[in-house]
């Protein structure tokens, strides 16, 4: 809630008659009558008539996640279908295998097991393994490279801290030296910078959408990905918009000499942050999954690209010759996210989580690029003020560096 | 940025990050990476096969191996479905009655197969006779398709269950009558369209026409090599030797030492082109089909097509128990494996 908003609402309380427990007890009715409807549809399933004697049950299992242990190969394993499942057998590359399932074999509606089968994994090939139900029907998970899964201990949050240091932080930092640079422009050369950063941030905000898209697609259907992301890109948008506005007052108020580029140039630390803890949380997550060695490639890759971020954050600020410190806590604003991502990512790996922040992300920086353009706009409409030649050279350049540095990520 | 589209490439670049970690001078990520990827699994003896066992209540693969002409049931419930009647020439009239009948049957340990059988069991019933006996099946279709009886061996077209118009609908009857030739390991199945689910929904059995002159006494057993397509992929998950997977793992065949042993064995799988039989430490003699009484075919293993059949004997020369799989190993870890177990003392055969 906004302040404006708790502001009505308190002054809406003085005047209006008080809400009596009578009306509470009203307000309740449509509850009581809803859990009888609900009652009534549990006990004559409208539902089990239109489908009929002797159909099969719907059986959909969703296989979450496949880690390989010296013990063999435990596969995480849901049900994503509206009837009970039970799993009978287990084959990898077509054999039957030795199996125990930690919550047992019959798995309610959204219900979770554990798998464990000893098999006898190759180091380097590819494994298939299929769940067979008692019906027959078989749920596959492909091993693409079988590789021992990293075991979560202090060897890999170490890891995965200097990784982060390395896609993160201090590539945002070396964005920021840029400022001196960046200082020096006149109006013109301050719009180009300003119009490369939204150029990266709609290059970052589609990559974000297209790979949270995919992720979502690949999710048990159960947890709706797509409404999930759509749900995170609206609400960090919203939020993002009520923070700055809340920030401008604040200043405002306090009279400070801080001009609208520090907030938006805070604002842009804040996207970029929400961003790269969901591009460390997939670092993290592509190693719990156990898909994954992380490469020379793509390290240099994430560290070339990440330092256009440092670039977006300073280029509103450039005339302000802020301080060092005020750098710094930008830079780890936006870069020490990536951090938390790594280690949330490889610790508690979850698709549902990827695809939220990946959502957050991508509404930050939608929020972000947004406000900027109006920046540069100016009393300009934006696509008048877009369509002139440095302002449209500089957008292009920014989808253009984004392009060439993403090509070193594959 | 993001991982997904990225996997090729951190597959790719994986080797490489070793180098990475040294690139940025963190020799501490190179030793969690080299701890990390390249363990594989510490090995014990490995253990295969599916998990738990199947009840035998409904149908005992065990029991089918060494039953014909309904020797399985009690006298008085065999007479329902099996009669035999002395003819001026010495033959025998034999008349059965088989019964097409949906049914769910457990072909894997806990794994439930929504089969059509004949009387209820896959395979069905076996069917056994000697050369000129006359045979009288009566066939009704308590089923939800329609089905026919299909024989191999020699008979009039009409009796052949094959065409459109043999087709058997549902709750209708016909009888087929022909005389049992020529002595051989034969079978019979459903030939009804379309024809792969008809049989590989489990409408199959085994016929057997003895030689005039009988074969020498032996102990002898009926196997169907049979697979299932449990998630109709037109492919089988399951394959066994008398339907269920890996059932004489658990419960070996026993023979004796010495004693002939003679095998009706018969591959009624689907989908695979080839099905075979491999019997470890021992050879055994081939009669193809059945149909002659010498041979000199002698071996370990066996391959037969869709609806070939072969009749094996073989010997015991050592007690212990012997593996016997289809040779297609992806078969036999799918079920398709199990053990003879011979008593007795060492006998030179």
């Amino acid at each position: 809630m906004t302040r404006e908003a708790a502001a009505r609402t308190a002054s809406g309380d003085a005047t209006s008659p008080p809400v009596t427990a009578r009306i509470w007890g009203v307000a309740f009715v449509p509850l009581a009558l809803l859990a009888a409807l609900i009652f009534l549809i549990i006990r004559t399933g409208p539902a089990e008539k239109l489908r009929g004697e002797n159909v099969p049950p719907v059986e959909r299992l969703a296989i979450e996640r496949a880690v390989l242990t010296t013990d063999g190969i435990v596969l995480d394993v849901l049900n994503d279908g509206p009837d009970p499942v039970t799993i009978a057998q287990v084959t990898v590359d077509d054999a039957y295998w030795d199996f125990t399932s930690e919550s047992g074999a019959v798995l309610r509606h959204l219900g979770k097991t554990r798998l464990t089968i000893p098999y006898p994994w190759v180091v380097g090939e590819a494994h298939l393994i299929k769940v067979m139900t008692s019906t027959g029907t078989t749920f596959e998970h492909e091993i693409a490279v079988a590789v021992r899964t990293p075991q979560p201990d202090r060897q890999f949050l170490l890891a995965f801290t200097l990784i982060g240091l390395y896609v993160g932080v201090i590539p945002v930092a070396l964005g920021l030296l840029w400022l001196p640079l960046a200082s020096r422009l006149g109006k013109t050369g301050i719009d180009v910078l300003l119009a490369l950063t939204v150029g990266l941030l709609v290059f970052l905000f589609i990559d974000a959408s297209s790979e949270a898209l995919e992720m979502a697609a690949g999710m048990p259907g159960s947890y709706q990905g797509v409404t999930l992301f759509i749900s995170s890109v609206i609400a960090a948008y919203l939020a993002l918009e009520s923070f700055g506005g809340w920030l401008r007052a604040r200043r405002a108020r306090a009279r400070s000499a801080g001009s609208p580029g520090f907030v938006l140039a805070l604002l842009i630390a804040v996207g970029i942050g929400l961003h790269n803890f969901g591009e460390g949380l997939a670092i993290g997550a592509a190693y719990a999954l156990g898909e994954a060695a992380l490469g020379t490639l793509l390290v240099i890759g994430f560290t070339l690209h990440n330092t256009t971020e440092g670039l977006a954050i300073v280029a509103p600020i450039a005339k302000d010759r802020p301080s060092i410190w005020t750098l710094a806590r930008l830079g780890l604003i936006g870069g020490l996210p990536t951090i938390a991502g790594a280690w949330a990512g490889g610790l508690l790996y979850s698709p549902v989580l990827g695809v939220v922040f990946l959502g957050l992300g991508a509404g930050a920086i939608a929020q972000v690029a947004l406000q900027i353009a109006r920046q540069v706009a100016g009393e300009h409409s934006l696509s008048e003020r877009f369509a002139t030649a440095p302002v449209m050279v500089g957008l292009l350049a920014g989808f253009g560096v984004m392009y060439a540095t993403g090509l070193l990520v594959g | 940025m993001l991982p997904v589209t990225r996997r090729s490439w951190l597959r790719l670049a994986g080797l490489g990050s070793a180098a990475a970690a040294t690139l940025f001078g963190a020799r501490r990520l190179s030793a969690a990476q080299d701890q990390s990827s390249h363990g594989a699994m510490e090995h014990a003896a490995h253990r295969m096969g599916p998990v738990g066992r199947v009840s035998t209540e409904a149908f005992n693969p065990a029991t089918y191996l060494r039953a014909w002409n309904f020797s399985d049931l009690a006298p008085e419930e065999r007479v329902r479905y099996y009669k035999e009647t002395p003819r001026p020439d010495g033959t025998l009239l034999r008349e059965y009655q088989i019964v097409a009948v949906d049914r769910e049957i457990e072909i894997a340990p806990g794994v439930f197969f929504p089969a059509w059988t004949f009387n209820g069991q896959v395979p069905g019933p076996t069917i056994r006779a000697t050369e000129g006996d006359r045979l009288r099946i009566t066939f009704i279709n308590a089923g939800s398709h329609p089905h026919t009886i299909h024989f191999h061996g020699w008979h009039h077209p009409d009796m052949d269950g094959s065409m459109p118009e043999h087709q058997v609908m549902p709750g209708d009857r016909f009888v087929y009558e022909f005389d049992a030739e020529p002595f051989g390991m034969h079978l019979y199945h459903c030939h009804a369209v379309p024809l792969k689910r008809h049989i590989h929904k489990g409408l199959y059995g085994v016929f057997i026409v003895d030689p005039k002159t009988p074969r020498p006494e032996a102990d002898e057993l009926i196997m169907v090599m049979n697979g299932f397509d449990t998630n109709f992929d037109a492919d089988n998950e399951v394959y066994a030797v008398n339907t269920v997977a890996n059932f004489f793992m658990h419960e070996p065949i026993k023979v004796e030492v010495g004693k002939l042993v003679r095998m009706y064995l018969v591959n009624v799988t689907e989908f695979d082109l080839l099905n075979s039989l491999h019997l470890h430490g021992m050879f055994f003699d081939v009669f193809r089909t059945g149909t002659r009484t010498t041979t000199s075919e002698s071996t370990d293993t066996v391959m037969l097509c869709q609806g070939e059949r072969a009749v094996l004997e073989t010997r015991f020369r050592y007690p212990g128990k012997f593996m016997f799989h289809a040779h297609q190993s992806e078969f036999a870890e799918l079920g398709w494996m199990g053990l003879f177990e011979a008593a007795g003392v060492r006998r030179d055969t």
